[in-house]
C-alpha cells in the first residue's frame, strides 16, 4: 500500500508538470487549430533561461536562496519564453496561417527542430546540471510515504497557475475574447475583436506556463539538455488530447491522468514501457472518444 | 534542365573530394569515443590518455622514425553513430588499428566492422564479455564483467556483511545488464538475497518509480551498475525518497562529474574501478604527474586505460618494426595492394595477441586466449566528494 | 478486396503495365549489375555508402508520398514500418537463415526482404484500419503514436536485441540490390498513379467526401495505399539492416519519420520525381556538410520554415520530370 501511495505521489507530481505544458498546447490549438510542435522546445528554453539566470544573478549558493531569488528565476524564464512564443508566432506561424493545415504543421515541426538544434549549438549537447536553488527536504507523511518540498512546490504552483488561468479565461474581457476567437475566428474579428492580438496573448501565456513547468522540473530533476523538451512535449500534447483539446480543465485532467498512469506503469511493470503508455493512451482515446474526456464531440459539416 | 545540371554539379562537388585516396607517410590510428552526450567524460578522458601516450611516442622519435597520427571520431554515445564512425575510420581513413570504445554497447556496434575489415581493435575500457567474442581482431586491456561483478558481490557480502541487496540496472547498456547479471549470480551463490531487480533507461530523468519499488523490499544496499550521469541523479532521488542505504556500482561511475551531479547524496557509496590515484606505485605516480602537467587535472581510470591501450599499440608496432619490417612498411605506406595490407594487419593482430606482462599504468597487462586482460580491481569509497581506496582484489 | 502485394500492384491494370515492360527489366538489371561490379568496387566505400543510403531514402520517400502526397493522408509514423520490416528481415536472416543450408545466404537474404515487407504491410493494415478514420491533425498524431509504440515494443523484445540493438546481420545489401529495389519501387508507384486506382487515390486527396459520394470506396483505397506504402517502407528497412549490419531502435524514432516527411514535402507532395530528388539531396547534403555538423541542422530547419512560408508545394509541386520534359519540347518547337 505504501508503495502504491508513493508511486501515486510521484505520478501526481509529474501530472502537474504535464498539465502546465498541456495548457499551452490546448490553448493554441483552441485558437488556431494548430499543434504547436515547438511548445516542448519552448519549455526547454525556459529551463536554460532559468539555468543561466541563476548564474547571472549569482544565486547558486549552497543551502539555497531566498524567495526573492526564486521568484526572479521564475520571472526571467517566464518572460523570456513569453517573448519567444510571440516571436515564433509572428515570424513562422502567421505567414502560414492562410495555407493548408499540413503546411502549418510542418512549419511547427521546423520551428521545433530549429530550437532544438540552435539549443545544441548555443548551449552544447552535453547535459547541464541545475543548481539547487531551493534545498531539498524530505517530509514524511502518514503511511510511510515521503514527499519532498520540491514536489509540494510543483503541486502548489501548478494549481495556482491553473486557477489563475481559469480566472483569466472566464472572468476577464480578454478571456472572453479568447473564447470567442477559439469558437469562430472570423466571426470574432467581425465583432470587432483584435484577433491578432488575442493570438499573440495566447501564445505568450502558453509559453510562460511551459517555462514555469520547466523551472519546476529543473528543481527536482536537475539534468537539462537541449532535447529535454521532446518527450515531455509529446506527452503533454497527448495529455491535452486526452482531456479534450481546446479545453482548459481537460488539459489538467489529462495531465494528471498521464502522470499517474506513466508512473504506475514504470513502477509496477517496466520502465521501458513508460513512454509507450503515453501513446497507447492516445490511441485509445482517439479511437474511443476523439474529443477527449471533457471535450464535446464536433460533427463535420459537409 | 538547369536544375538537372545544378544537381549534377552539386553531386560532383560533393563526391569529388570524397573519392580521393589516402596519402602515406605516417602510421594512422583510429579512435572513436563519446566526446559529446551523457557519457562525454568517458570519451574525453580516453582521448586525453591516448593523446598523451601518442605525444610521448612521437617525441621519442615515433616508431622506427615514423610518426603516429590519430584520427578521432565522435559517436555521441550512441551505438548507431559508433558503427558509422568506425565505418568511416576503416574505409575512408584507412587506419591500421582502432582504439575504442569505453561503453560496451558502442564497442559491440563498432567491433563487427573492424573484424570484417581485418583491422585490429583495442578497447581501453569495455568490460562486457561479448565485445571480444565478436572475433579474433578484437582486444581489450581491461578486466571483464564476470570478474568485476563477482568482485562487487564478494565485497558486498564479505567486506560489508550485506545479505539483502536490490539491483537497479540500465536496460540501454550491455555493460549494465551484464554486470548486474553477474552480480546477481555471485551474490546469490554466496548466500545473499537479491530482494529487488528494477530497471531504467539511460537518459531517463526520473528514477523515482523503480526506486520506490526497490525501497518497498527493504534492501541493505542498492547495486546500480550504470553510468555516472544517471547514477548521480539516482543517488539524489534515492535520498529524496528517504533511502539511506549505500549504493554500489562499477567502473561506469568513474568520472569527475559523478560527485558534481550526485553531490552529498553519493557520499558513502562504493564502486569497483581499474586503478586508484592513491596507488603509490612509481609507474602510476609518474603517469599522474605527466597527465597533470599536460591537462591540469588528475586522471581517472578511463584516461589511464586509454593511455595503456595506446602505449600497448605503440609497443606492438615497435616490435613489428623490428621483427617484420616489410609488414611494417606496408602499414605505413598507403599504396600497397589489398592482400599485402590484410596480411600486414593480420601480423599486427598476432603480435597484439601475444602481449605478455606489458607494464601498464593500470597494472600488468597479459592478454589471454580470449583476448582479455587479467588484472586486479580496486574498490573505492566516496567520502566527502573524494575517492578513497578501500581494497584491491586480484583475479 | 485489393491485396497489397509487393511488385504486384493493385489489380490488373498496374500489374499488366509492369509485366509488359519486362523486356526493360533484363537490360536494367544487367546495367545495375555492371555498375555494382565496376563502379561500386572502384569508388571509395564512403561514397558507396552515401549512394546506398540515398537509395534506401528514395524508397522511403516515394512510398510515403503515396500515402501523404497522392492519397492526402498525413502519416507521421513511417519509421515504425521501416523498423518492422528491418527487424523482421534481420530476425529471419539471423535466426532462420542458417537452417536453410550452406550457400543459401543470398536466398535467405531475398526471402528475408519479402518477409520484412509483408510484416510491415501487416502492421500497416493493423494500424491503418482504426486510424484512417481520423482526419488531418489527429491522423498525424495517431500515426506518430503508433510509430513510437512499435519502436518501444521492439525495444522490449529481447530476441531482437532489446535496448542494445541487433548486431551481426549479414551484410548482403549492396548497390545492385538496393537500386534494383529502387527501380522496382519507382516503376511500381509511377504505374500505380497513372492507373485508375491512382486516380481514385487522387480524388480522395482532393475531396474525400465528394469521392465517397461518387461511389469511390474511400476507406478501402486509403487502407490499401497505407498498406502498400508500409510494405515498401518495410523493404527499405530490410535493406537498411542488411547494409548497416546492425539495427538499433534509435534509428527509427519519430525524428526519422519527420526526416522522410521533410523529403516528401521538399520534393513536392504528389511528385515522384520530387521525392527522388529530395531523397538524394537530403542524404548527400548533410554528408557533404559534415564538417559544419552543428550549423547544418540549424540551417536545415531554418530552410524548412522558409520553404513552408514561401513555397509550400515543394520544389516539384505536383509535377513530374515527364511534364517538365514536355514543357521544354513544346517551348522549343514553338
Amino acid at each position: 500500500m505504501q508503495e502504491f501511495l508513493q508511486q501515486l505521489v510521484n505520478g501526481v507530481s509529474w501530472g502537474g508538470i504535464y498539465a502546465l505544458i498541456a495548457l499551452g498546447y490546448t490553448m493554441v490549438y483552441g485558437i488556431l487549430r494548430l499543434i504547436n510542435f515547438a511548445h516542448g522546445d519552448v519549455y526547454m528554453v525556459g529551463a536554460y533561461l532559468a539555468f543561466y539566470s541563476v548564474g547571472w544573478f549569482g544565486l547558486a549558493r549552497e543551502g539555497g536562496v531566498g524567495v526573492a531569488g526564486v521568484v526572479l528565476v521564475f520571472a526571467v524564464a517566464m518572460l523570456g519564453c513569453a517573448a519567444l512564443g510571440i516571436v515564433i508566432e509572428r515570424s513562422a506561424y502567421k505567414p502560414v496561417r492562410r495555407h493548408s493545415k499540413l503546411t502549418a504543421l510542418i512549419t511547427a515541426i521546423g520551428v521545433s527542430l530549429l530550437l532544438e538544434n540552435a539549443g545544441i549549438l548555443i548551449f552544447g549537447a552535453d547535459p547541464k546540471f541545475f543548481p539547487q536553488i531551493i534545498e531539498s527536504r524530505t517530509i514524511r507523511m502518514p503511511a510511510g510515504v515521503v514527499i519532498t518540498n520540491h514536489q509540494i512546490l510543483i503541486l502548489c504552483c501548478s494549481c495556482f497557475l491553473m486557477l489563475l488561468l481559469q480566472l483569466v479565461i472566464y472572468r476577464t474581457k480578454v478571456g472572453k475574447a479568447m473564447r470567442a476567437v477559439s469558437f469562430n475566428r472570423d466571426a470574432a474579428s467581425l465583432m470587432g475583436i483584435a484577433t491578432d492580438r488575442i493570438i499573440i496573448f495566447t501564445f505568450a501565456i502558453g509559453s510562460a506556463l511551459a517555462a514555469a513547468a520547466a523551472v519546476l522540473v529543473a528543481l527536482t530533476n536537475p539534468k537539462i539538455d537541449p532535447l529535454m523538451g521532446l518527450l515531455p512535449g509529446i506527452k503533454a500534447f497527448v495529455a491535452a488530447v486526452l482531456g479534450g483539446i481546446g479545453n482548459v480543465p481537460g488539459a489538467v485532467v489529462g495531465g494528471l491522468l498521464m502522470g499517474v498512469a506513466e508512473t504506475l506503469v514504470a513502477g509496477y511493470i517496466s520502465s521501458t514501457l513508460r513512454d509507450a503508455i503515453a501513446f497507447s493512451l492516445l490511441i485509445v482515446i482517439l479511437l474511443v472518444k476523439p474529443s477527449g474526456i471533457l471535450g464535446k464531440a464536433v460533427s463535420e459539416k459537409v | 534542365m538547369k536544375r538537372l545540371l545544378g544537381g549534377f554539379l552539386l553531386l560532383g562537388i560533393v563526391l569529388g573530394p570524397l573519392a580521393c585516396g589516402q596519402k602515406g607517410g605516417d602510421l594512422v590510428i583510429g579512435e572513436y569515443g563519446s566526446l559529446t552526450g551523457p557519457t562525454a567524460t568517458f570519451g574525453k578522458s580516453t582521448n586525453k590518455g591516448i593523446a598523451l601516450a601518442i605525444r610521448h611516442a612521437n617525441e621519442a622519435g615515433g616508431v622506427g622514425g615514423t610518426m603516429l597520427r590519430v584520427v578521432t571520431e565522435d559517436d555521441q554515445g550512441k551505438p548507431e553513430e559508433a558503427a558509422t564512425a568506425v565505418n568511416k575510420l576503416v574505409s575512408q581513413d584507412q587506419v591500421i588499428a582502432v582504439l575504442g570504445e569505453v561503453a560496451s554497447s558502442n564497442s559491440l556496434a563498432g567491433a563487427p566492422i573492424c573484424q570484417k575489415a581485418g583491422v585490429p581493435m583495442i578497447s581501453p575500457s569495455s568490460t562486457n564479455e561479448k565485445v571480444t567474442e565478436v572475433g579474433d581482431f578484437i582486444f581489450r586491456v581491461c578486466f571483464i564483467d564476470p570478474f568485476q561483478g563477482a568482485v562487487m558481490a564478494k565485497f558486498a557480502f564479505q567486506s560489508l556483511g550485506l545479505t539483502r541487496v536490490g539491483i537497479l540496472r540500465d536496460l540501454r547498456s550491455d555493460y549494465s545488464i551484464g554486470l548486474a547479471g553477474v552480480f546477481r549470480q555471485t551474490f546469490e551463490s554466496l548466500g545473499g538475497t537479491i530482494c529487488a531487480d528494477e530497471s531504467y533507461q539511460q537518459g531517463d530523468v526520473d528514477f523515482r518509480a523503480p526506486l520506490t519499488a526497490i525501497l518497498a523490499t527493504r534492501p541493505q544496499a542498492i547495486f546500480a551498475p550504470g553510468y555516472y550521469t544517471d547514477v548521480g541523479l539516482i543517488a539524489r532521488q534515492a535520498r529524496d525518497l528517504g533511502i539511506t542505504v549505500p549504493l554500489l556500482g562499477g567502473d561506469g561511475w568513474d568520472s569527475p562529474k559523478l560527485t558534481e551531479i550526485g553531490g552529498k547524496a553519493i557520499d558513502g557509496c562504493f564502486f569497483s574501478n581499474h586503478y586508484s590515484s592513491d596507488d603509490q606505485n612509481p609507474v602510476v605516480q609518474e603517469f599522474i604527474a605527466n597527465y597533470r602537467s599536460a591537462y591540469d587535472e588528475v586522471p581517472d581510470a578511463i584516461a589511464a586505460l586509454g593511455y595503456d591501450a595506446a602505449r600497448l599499440l605503440v609497443h606492438v608496432l615497435t616490435v613489428m618494426h623490428t621483427e617484420d619490417p616489410d609488414a611494417f612498411a606496408v602499414l605505413v605506406g598507403g599504396g600497397a595492394g589489398r592482400e599485402k595490407r590484410q596480411a600486414a594487419q593480420r601480423k599486427l593482430r598476432d603480435l597484439i595477441a601475444s602481449t605478455r606482462d606489458f607494464p601498464g599504468v593500470t597494472g600488468s597487462i597479459t592478454l589471454d586466449e580470449r583476448r582479455n586482460a587479467l588484472k586486479p580491481a580496486v574498490v573505492l569509497k566516496i567520502e566527502d566528494q573524494k575517492y578513497t581506496f578501500v581494497e584491491r582484489i586480484a583475479p | 478486396m485489393a491485396r497489397a502485394e509487393r511488385g504486384g500492384g493493385t489489380g490488373g491494370g498496374a500489374a499488366r503495365r509492369i509485366l509488359t515492360s519486362a523486356w526493360l527489366w533484363v537490360p536494367a538489371a544487367l546495367l545495375l549489375f555492371g555498375l555494382e561490379k565496376g563502379l561500386a568496387a572502384a569508388l571509395n566505400p564512403y561514397v558507396v555508402r552515401i549512394l546506398i543510403l540515398s537509395g534506401i531514402n528514395i524508397i522511403l520517400a516515394v512510398s510515403l508520398n503515396l500515402i501523404n502526397g497522392f492519397t492526402g493522408q498525413f502519416s507521421l509514423g513511417h519509421a515504425g514500418f521501416m523498423a518492422v520490416g528491418g527487424y523482421a528481415a534481420a530476425a529471419f536472416d539471423v535466426y532462420v537463415g542458417p537452417y536453410l543450408g550452406p550457400g543459401m545466404g543470398l536466398a535467405a537474404f531475398l526471402i528475408s526482404l519479402v518477409i520484412g515487407a509483408i510484416a510491415a504491410a501487416a502492421a500497416g493494415l493493423l494500424i491503418g484500419i482504426p486510424t484512417l478514420r481520423l482526419r488531418g491533425d489527429y491522423l498525424a498524431i495517431a500515426t506518430l503514436g503508433f510509430g513510437e509504440i512499435i519502436r518501444v515494443l521492439i525495444l522490449n523484445l529481447e530476441f531482437l536485441g532489446g535496448a542494445r540493438g541487433f548486431p551481426n546481420i549479414p551484410p548482403r545489401a549492396n548497390f545492385f540490390w538496393v537500386y534494383l529495389a529502387v527501380a522496382g519501387c519507382v516503376v511500381f508507384h509511377a504505374n500505380l498513379i497513372r492507373s485508375r486506382h491512382g486516380r481514385a487515390l487522387l480524388s480522395i486527396r482532393d475531396d474525400e467526401i465528394a469521392a465517397e459520394s461518387l461511389g469511390v470506396p474511400t476507406t478501402r483505397y486509403k487502407v490499401t495505399a497505407f498498406v502498400i506504402g508500409s510494405a515498401f517502407a518495410g523493404l527499405a528497412g530490410g535493406l537498411f539492416g542488411h547494409y548497416l549490419m546492425y539495427l538499433h531502435t534509435n534509428s527509427f524514432t519519430f525524428m526519422k519519420s519527420i526526416e522522410v516527411v521533410i523529403m516528401v514535402v521538399l520534393g513536392g507532395m504528389g511528385s515522384i520525381t520530387g521525392s527522388i530528388a529530395a531523397a538524394i539531396g537530403l542524404t548527400v547534403l548533410p554528408e557533404a556538410l559534415r564538417e559544419f555538423r552543428e550549423y547544418r541542422m540549424v540551417l536545415y530547419s531554418f530552410l524548412l520554415i522558409v520553404l513552408m512560408i514561401t513555397r509550400p508545394q515543394g520544389i516539384f509541386g505536383t509535377r513530374e520530370i515527364g511534364s517538365l520534359w514536355m514543357k521544354l519540347r513544346s517551348r522549343r518547337s514553338a
